[in-house]
């Protein structure tokens, strides 16, 4: 067993190593660059073979990585934020494709204004994308995550894309012990790649991605895409399980912590999680049952294992690292839906927006929303959404926009 | 052109078609003439690598008209899908997965539209790294997909759907031969469908090569240019013997031209065919315009006599 320290990024480039990736196109961004520099250093010292090359762009990048997936290649490539969104037409247009690709997503928040610390708005705009979607909250997950997603995009029922997601900074740089992969178990959990008939070749010629004229055949085909990332969630089942066997690791789509006996339950996802798992744990040592469940098969989305997990429980606070625009908190209506008109839906689901460019979250705040959702649930009403915000951070903010003032006053005062 | 050309005369070009009929391209399709004759040329073992264009509908489910593959791929992006099947085909053919019989010519078919603009990075970046390629321009100067909106590649005085006003299309027709030679390429070519021969010699000689080959066709188009689709054959024509469309190639650092018009025909005479330079000649003929477009071809051609093309 090989244990190292490994940042995110460093585990994410052991994950396409070990999952045998054999074609690397790539396009350098904060805070996913340390990705590609890596596999980069290994192909050109040797130790491991394969091809890089850098495109023009994110958009090209997608573009080079579905053709050489629908060549029948092993493919990898990584990109973050506005990365992902520059190549976002490519996203919809290679899981239309129905090819075999792994993909790192380093979540960082969107421009404007541009920024370098993570929210999950970015992955979170690929959720229609027809890619599927895990989202690792440790680099130990980034590289297991790497070999599932693998044996998910691969399989023959799916053949969708499939995104693995970290955060920037919190995950990519920060370095944790990683039992990595033993090489010969890999090639018991990952078959070869077997293009089957989808490949070009001259001797069998293949028409892709043709137009489709009419709404019948369209519907055809984007009902066919949703039946596959549907069939993902059985394809992760069998994978996780096959992956507990071979590496004693276990997986689950919805990862639970002190949720059984629960009385209120965060629901949160990706590394911030891990300050949730820290918050219920001492949350407990106070005498209040709280608990945390986090989604890290995302897309498809694990909806009976959600209902699972929270079904029973007096109060739901899910805290969003994300905003959608004059609506609120993406996961926060993704459970809604899941969750109403179920049996035993809680009474009350609070939605909290917090964590956006890397902002923290602390225990205090943790705490403060565990008390706020009982006492909510005691009345039988749920709260108004919360945007997390401290005085102190105001405070900050008004002699930032003070200092700003100033500069603009000056330029005016300028000849 | 080489001597070792199989085509000496229009006798020798492919008297059967590899394209099949029942595309959805309008009648008299210059850019599907130069397409038929360029496959013809290149054959069957070749992807074509499609960018959004009027080609697009060449392939529409579940018909098509080509006999080997096709990937379609979005307007910005052809060059990297081709660097994505090249770079796969070359790996399954390292590791010995693949034959040398089951390889493919990777071929991107492109309208003007994403040539000359949304597409010019990813075809800059893939001539820059030498990628084994040929591409094809279909260039019937304007987006001729969405109703013939003015393109980078309009001519000066084109009326088109977005430029309606009195000298029509104010701007001047993007030099992407120059573009794309200033990458040193292996092979960079100007063809028409009308003119067979040298469209053939051209096409056979890109396929010899190794290396990024781009080819500019030039597509007459009888919608967009507005005129009447049997005149496709005469429109261009009429665009070599009036020079407007020099016949030229670029291969080792030279710029060749393979036809030299002489004596030139006045432009005028190619203007006046098409519906889109009508109001240079109609209710009034505006001189200045037309003496403007005869002067930039002249200036053209005593480049070229003075060696300076």
């Amino acid at each position: 067993m090989t244990r190292l320290l490994l940042t995110g990024n460093a585990a994410a480039a052991w994950g396409a190593r070990l999952a045998g990736a054999e074609y690397f196109p790539v396009f350098p961004i904060t805070p996913q660059t340390e990705i590609i520099e890596t596999l980069g250093r290994w192909i050109d010292s040797g130790e491991m073979g394969g091809r890089m090359v850098t495109l023009d762009s994110e958009h090209s990048m997608i573009t080079a990585a579905g053709a050489a997936a629908a060549t029948g290649v092993r493919t990898f490539t990584a990109t973050s934020s506005q990365g992902l969104l520059y190549g976002m037409e490519m996203l919809y247009t290679v899981a239309g494709w129905r090819v075999p690709l792994v993909m790192v997503n380093v979540s960082r928040g969107l421009s404007a204004p541009i920024t370098l610390e993570p929210d999950h708005n970015d992955i979170l705009a690929a959720r229609d994308s027809g890619c599927l979607i895990l989202h690792a909250a440790t680099c130990q997950e980034v590289v297991d995550a790497m070999l599932i997603a693998t044996r998910m995009t691969e399989d023959p029922r799916v053949r969708l894309p499939v995104i693995v997601n970290l955060d920037g900074f919190y995950l990519s740089f920060t370095r944790e012990p990683v039992i990595l992969p033993d090489a010969t178990l890999v090639s018991r959990f990952l078959p070869d790649l077997d293009p089957g008939d989808y490949a070009f070749r001259a001797n069998q010629p293949v028409s892709e991605a043709v137009a489709v004229l009419g709404g019948g055949p369209y519907s055809y085909f984007r009902y066919e895409t949703h039946l596959a990332a549907l069939a993902g969630e059985q394809v992760f089942e069998e994978a996780v399980a096959d992956f507990a066997e071979i590496f004693g690791r276990n997986y689950g789509a919805v990862d639970c912590h002190q949720t059984n006996d629960a009385d209120v339950v965060f629901v949160q996802m990706g590394s911030f999680a891990t300050k949730a798992h820290d918050a219920v744990d001492r949350l407990r040592e106070q005498g209040i049952k709280a608990g945390l469940v986090r989604p890290f098969l995302i897309r498809p989305w694990p909806g009976d294992a959600l209902i699972n997990a929270l079904s029973g429980k007096k109060a739901v606070v899910v805290i969003d690292q994300n905003i959608s625009m004059g609506m609120g908190g993406i996961l926060h209506s993704e459970i809604a839906s899941t969750l109403y008109g179920q049996s035993g839906a809680p009474p009350v689901l609070m939605s909290v927006i917090g964590g956006l460019g890397g902002r923290d979250i602390v225990f205090d705040e943790y705490a403060a929303l565990a008390g706020e959702a009982l006492s909510a649930a005691e009345r039988g009403e749920t709260p108004p959404p919360r945007l997390l915000y401290t005085e102190n951070e105001l405070r900050e903010m008004r002699k930032f926009q003070a200092i700003a003032a100033v500069e603009a006053l000056h330029e005016e005062d300028a000849p | 052109m080489t001597k070792t050309s199989r085509f000496a005369s229009m006798k020798e070009l492919p008297s059967e078609h590899l394209l099949r009929p029942g595309t959805a391209m309008c009648a008299g399709c210059g850019g599907l003439e130069a397409v038929k004759e360029v496959y013809d040329v290149l054959g069957k073992k070749t992807v074509f690598v499609n960018a959004a264009g009027c080609m697009t509908l060449s392939a529409i489910y579940p018909f098509t008209p080509f006999q080997g593959s096709w990937l379609y791929t979005a307007m910005a992006s052809a060059p990297a899908g081709a660097q994505g099947v090249r770079d796969a085909l070359d790996i399954l053919k390292d590791r010995g997965s693949i034959s040398d019989d089951e390889d493919l010519d990777v071929v991107v078919l492109t309208g003007d539209g994403a040539a000359y603009g949304m597409g010019l990075s990813a075809t800059s970046g893939a001539i820059e790294r030498g990628l084994d390629f040929l591409y094809l321009c279909y260039d019937n100067e304007g987006y001729g997909n969405t109703g013939q909106q003015y393109s980078a590649a309009t001519p000066h005085g084109a009326r088109t759907a977005t430029s309606t006003g009195a000298i029509g299309f104010p701007g001047f027709k993007k030099d992407l031969f120059s573009i794309w030679a200033a990458h040193d390429p292996a092979y960079v070519a100007t063809i028409i469908g009308s003119e067979p021969l040298d469209l053939a010699r051209k096409v056979e000689k890109a396929a010899t090569m190794t290396g990024p080959r781009l080819i500019l066709a030039l597509s007459p188009c009888p919608p967009g240019w507005d005129y009447d689709p049997k005149d496709t054959v005469d429109i261009g024509h009429l665009a070599v013997k009036t020079g407007i469309f020099p016949l030229k190639e670029y291969v080792d650092g030279k710029v060749t031209h393979t036809r030299t018009p002489h004596p030139r025909v006045p432009v005028e005479e190619y203007l006046k065919l098409q519906g889109r330079f009508k109001h240079l000649f109609e209710p009034k003929r505006d001189d200045f315009t037309i003496a403007d477009i005869q002067a930039r071809v002249d200036a053209y051609w005593a480049e070229v006599e003075n060696g300076e093309k």
